[in-house]
């Protein structure tokens, strides 16, 4: 479809008035407006369509499927008797490249095999970048990023501030991912067919 | 020009509320047109109780935001000249509507209505003159926000609206040398005959090469895409940069109004105007024989509907062309103008002039 014009040749005195490009063009964006009018018409009369007149996906009432390695908001993980994995090692402050991860460590006094713990895990998310260092880095498997909730937002910088309960308290929301089989298919994701029924 | 006070003022409303309410459906147009171009839904969103009228209400929206926010002036800018320049631009795009016809006499009750604002007799060269003056307001807007970008604003929109006024001039010349009249409503009336007894003598028929070339110039003085130079949104943001509130809106407004008025005027010039094809002003007369008889005011209303249509459709044409071409370079701009379309104006009259000498 795409013609790669070679810049070296000059156009000739047609191409210069652009009158056959503006027509071809025209024609093009006309065709898209006539389709999809009629199909938006006829989906307001309730006939059923093969195809979608909008490929838009109403996002407050309509979530769009997320990729399972998706990195969305952090959670601290626990461990089975309920304490958090976290053994303060300071791995993920470290190679946090915005430096927004901040860990006061704390002596674990109930197991003196683990020997340190979180006294507080504060990340702030309005430094944060979302690469997911802190993730790779973490020798516990003590902190992920698939909590799916991407709409983080705050009216106060202090507000942007996770805190150790708070994370600790996520859940993975699988839910909102589109789960794959092993060959790539789609074999979960119920709300691709619910915005078939978005309207205009 | 016997017709009384209030014929005028209801002419006046008339016209006033075809163009703003055409300006104002034109935001939910420009949304909805591009959305569907683009495989998109379209703003949906602004509501009055739950009721969205798919999307109609996002002008009253933008009318409310526009009114209600703060209308900003810079502290140096020059304070008179600030405030009036968005009021210059959006005056200029309306007055023009005057001297288009929409429609042929209407009789009521006795007294004839010549269904035009002003029936002036050189509405062609008023038509230019206004067209010319709008070129004011966005310059001394610019010049007055007293902000570098601003200004560069201004000075592509005086080199891009005055180098293409002279083509806009000329491209028309070949159409007023065959209706040998400058009166808009006499050029309507001319194009109310056939060719061969079927074939609408409209302009575009005579005139193809100036109708194209109209069209282009026209689209170029809107200062709309493709030839937003003025604007030049990703690089200057434009003359309009300082104007925020209802100054800003009324830079917006003036866009869309003269998108209509492109619109009204290639349609009086090249498409007939309010002619019906086969419209008699005592109703229908095929070619093929039938006749159906019509009373006077239906006649009316027919032209008057008949002009919104073709309005309407150069309207859709626009936004098409508005929302498929990219943006022209400055120097693809002031080429296409002096070097293409001048010259193909100047020579579309040369051989008009050789052709109406040699069938006379």
């Amino acid at each position: 479809m795409i013609n790669v014009h070679d810049k070296h040749k000059p156009l000739t005195f047609i191409e210069k008035t652009y009158l056959p490009a503006i027509v071809s063009g025209v024609l093009l964006t006309s065709r898209h407006f006539f389709v999809n009018l009629t199909r938006h018409i006829l989906r307001a009369f309730g006939v059923k369509l093969k195809n979608m007149a909008a490929v838009t996906i109403q996002y407050p009432e309509f979530l769009r499927p997320l990729f399972p390695r998706l990195r969305t908001m952090h959670r601290l993980t626990r461990r089975e008797d309920g304490t958090p994995r976290c053994v303060a090692c300071m791995m993920c402050e470290t190679v946090c490249p915005a430096k927004c991860i901040y860990i006061i460590a704390d002596e674990k006094l109930e197991n003196p095999q683990i020997e340190k713990m979180p006294r507080s895990f504060d990340i702030d998310l309005g430094l944060c970048v979302f690469c997911g260092y802190c993730v790779e880095a973490c020798p516990e498997d003590a902190i992920r990023m698939d909590t799916g909730i991407l709409e983080i937002s705050n009216y106060t910088r202090n507000g942007m501030i996770l805190d150790l309960e708070t994370m600790l308290s996520l859940e993975p929301m699988s839910s909102r991912y589109v789960q794959y089989d092993r060959g790539g298919e789609v074999v979960s994701a119920d709300y691709i067919d619910e915005r078939h029924r978005s309207d205009a | 020009m016997t017709e009384s006070i209030g014929i005028v003022l209801g002419k006046l409303a008339f016209v006033l509320l075809f163009v703003l309410n055409f300006g104002g459906v034109l935001t939910w147009v420009e949304r909805k047109q591009s959305a569907l171009m683009q495989d998109r839904i379209g703003a949906n969103r602004a509501a009055i109780f739950g009721f969205r009228a798919i999307g109609l209400f996002h002008g009253i929206a933008d009318a409310v935001k526009m009114f209600t926010k703060e209308s900003f002036r810079p502290a140096n800018a020059e304070k008179f000249i600030f405030t009036l320049a968005p009021a210059i631009s959006v005056f200029f795009a309306l007055i023009g509507f005057a001297v288009i016809p929409f429609g042929d006499k209407l009789l009521l009750g006795g007294t004839e209505i010549n269904l035009q604002l002003a029936p002036l007799n050189v509405g062609v060269l008023y038509l230019f003159a206004v067209a010319g003056m709008a070129v004011y307001g966005v310059v001394l807007g610019a010049w007055a926000s007293r902000n570098n970008y601003a200004l560069l604003g201004g000075l592509r929109a005086a080199a891009q609206m005055i180098s293409y006024e002279v083509a806009l001039g000329v491209s028309i010349f070949g159409c007023i040398m065959i209706y040998q009249t400058v009166d808009l409503q006499e050029i309507v009336r001319w194009q109310g005959g056939y060719w061969g007894g079927w074939l609408p003598a409209w302009g575009v028929f005579l005139q193809p090469v100036g109708f194209i070339l109209f069209l282009t110039v026209g689209i170029a003085e809107t200062k709309r895409i493709p030839f937003d130079a003025p604007e030049g949104e990703s690089e200057i943001i434009g003359y309009n940069l300082e104007y925020s509130g209802m100054g800003f809106g009324m830079f917006l407004l003036t866009d869309f109004i003269e998108t209509v008025m492109i619109a009204a005027i290639t349609v009086t010039l090249f498409f007939g105007g309010w002619q019906v094809p086969y419209l008699m002003p005592d109703g229908f007369h095929f070619p093929w024989g039938g006749t159906v008889e019509l009373a006077n005011w239906a006649v009316a209303i027919l032209q008057v509907v008949s002009f919104t249509f073709k309005v309407i459709f150069f309207l859709w044409l626009q936004m098409t062309i508005r929302w498929t071409l990219p943006r022209f370079r400055y120097d693809q701009i002031m080429r296409l103008g002096w070097k293409y379309l001048l010259p193909i104006s100047l020579a579309n009259i040369v051989i008009t002039g050789f052709l109406i000498l040699m069938l006379k």
